[in-house]
């Protein structure tokens, strides 16, 4: 997937549950202006699924790339998504 | 001669130029259509919610704050038990059943004594908790937030009796299964949970 990104914002739903994660990243992208960039930050592993199904069903949001990593033992799910439109 | 040879010199039948209006007809009636499914707005989703345990609470409530998440237009019908889920006070105390429930880790038998329902609802709430669930209060809030319109049947409020005053502010009151049903009709997605 392509990196050619810079985050704009990031938002940290570590330690929140379906449907939290969505829905933040929502309010959190209608914040942003077009071509921004947000960084989802997530331990809900239904994430990983969930986020890139709202992506493809909402207009105007792009995933550009999804990372799984560790943090403190603890699995961190990693989301960038792009506002296309304002 | 066979009778169905096309003649253009036929008297009888549409003329060449009869048929491309109607054909020019066809294709305006086609756009506009087209542009009204594609115009459409934002899908639409009724569900209609009938019970009240902490359990059956969640899922209309987190549909719907997914789907307005989506964008979509929400609309969330409450009838019967699931008036609790809208009013202030019940809905930080809505109880699990341990009874009838074939999930639990225990006969009926025993599920049935006094204190099993509370144990129940402590233990789920407790998961809750530490899975990071929101409460319901946070996903009506939530969903209050977002725009999902929470409808409160007014017969069984009647039936009831509960007070209008003590369901969440924003939720409306007034209404019926004819406008649940108007609304049905007009949603691309209908559930009752």
């Amino acid at each position: 997937m392509s990196t050619e990104y810079t985050v704009t914002e990031t938002l940290d739903v570590k330690g929140a549950g379906c449907p939290i994660p969505v829905v933040k990243t929502k309010q959190a992208i209608d914040d942003l202006a077009a071509e921004e960039v947000l960084e989802v930050v997530a331990t809900d592993s239904g994430s990983m699924s969930d986020i890139p199904g709202w992506a493809e069903t909402t207009a105007g949001v792009e995933l550009l790339d999804q990372e799984e990593t560790s943090e403190d033992g603890e699995d961190v799910y990693k989301h960038y998504v792009r506002k296309t439109e304002q | 001669m066979s009778t169905d040879t096309p003649d253009a010199s036929a008297s009888d039948g549409p003329s060449r130029s009869e048929l491309q209006a109607q054909l020019d007809d066809l294709q305006e009636e086609l756009n506009d259509l087209q542009s009204e499914v594609d115009d459409g707005g934002p899908k639409k989703m009724v569900i209609v919610a009938t019970k009240g345990t902490l359990d059956m609470a969640y899922p209309p409530l987190i549909l719907a704050s997914t789907a307005a998440a989506f964008g979509w237009d929400v609309t969330v019908f409450h009838t019967f038990w699931a008036l609790d889920v809208l009013h202030e006070e019940q809905s930080k105390d809505l109880k699990l059943s341990a009874v009838g429930n074939p999930s639990m880790p225990m006969p009926n038998a025993i599920a049935a004594m006094p204190f099993m329902d509370s144990m129940a609802t402590k233990m789920m709430k407790r998961k809750l908790d530490e899975e990071g669930t929101a409460t319901v209060e946070e996903l009506i809030d939530m969903g209050l937030d977002q725009g999902v319109e929470f409808q409160a049947c007014q017969m069984t409020i009647d039936l009831l009796d509960y007070d209008e005053d003590a369901f969440y502010d924003g939720v409306t009151v007034g209404v019926g299964a004819a406008t649940a049903l108007q609304d049905m009709a007009d949603a691309d997605i209908q559930l009752l949970v």
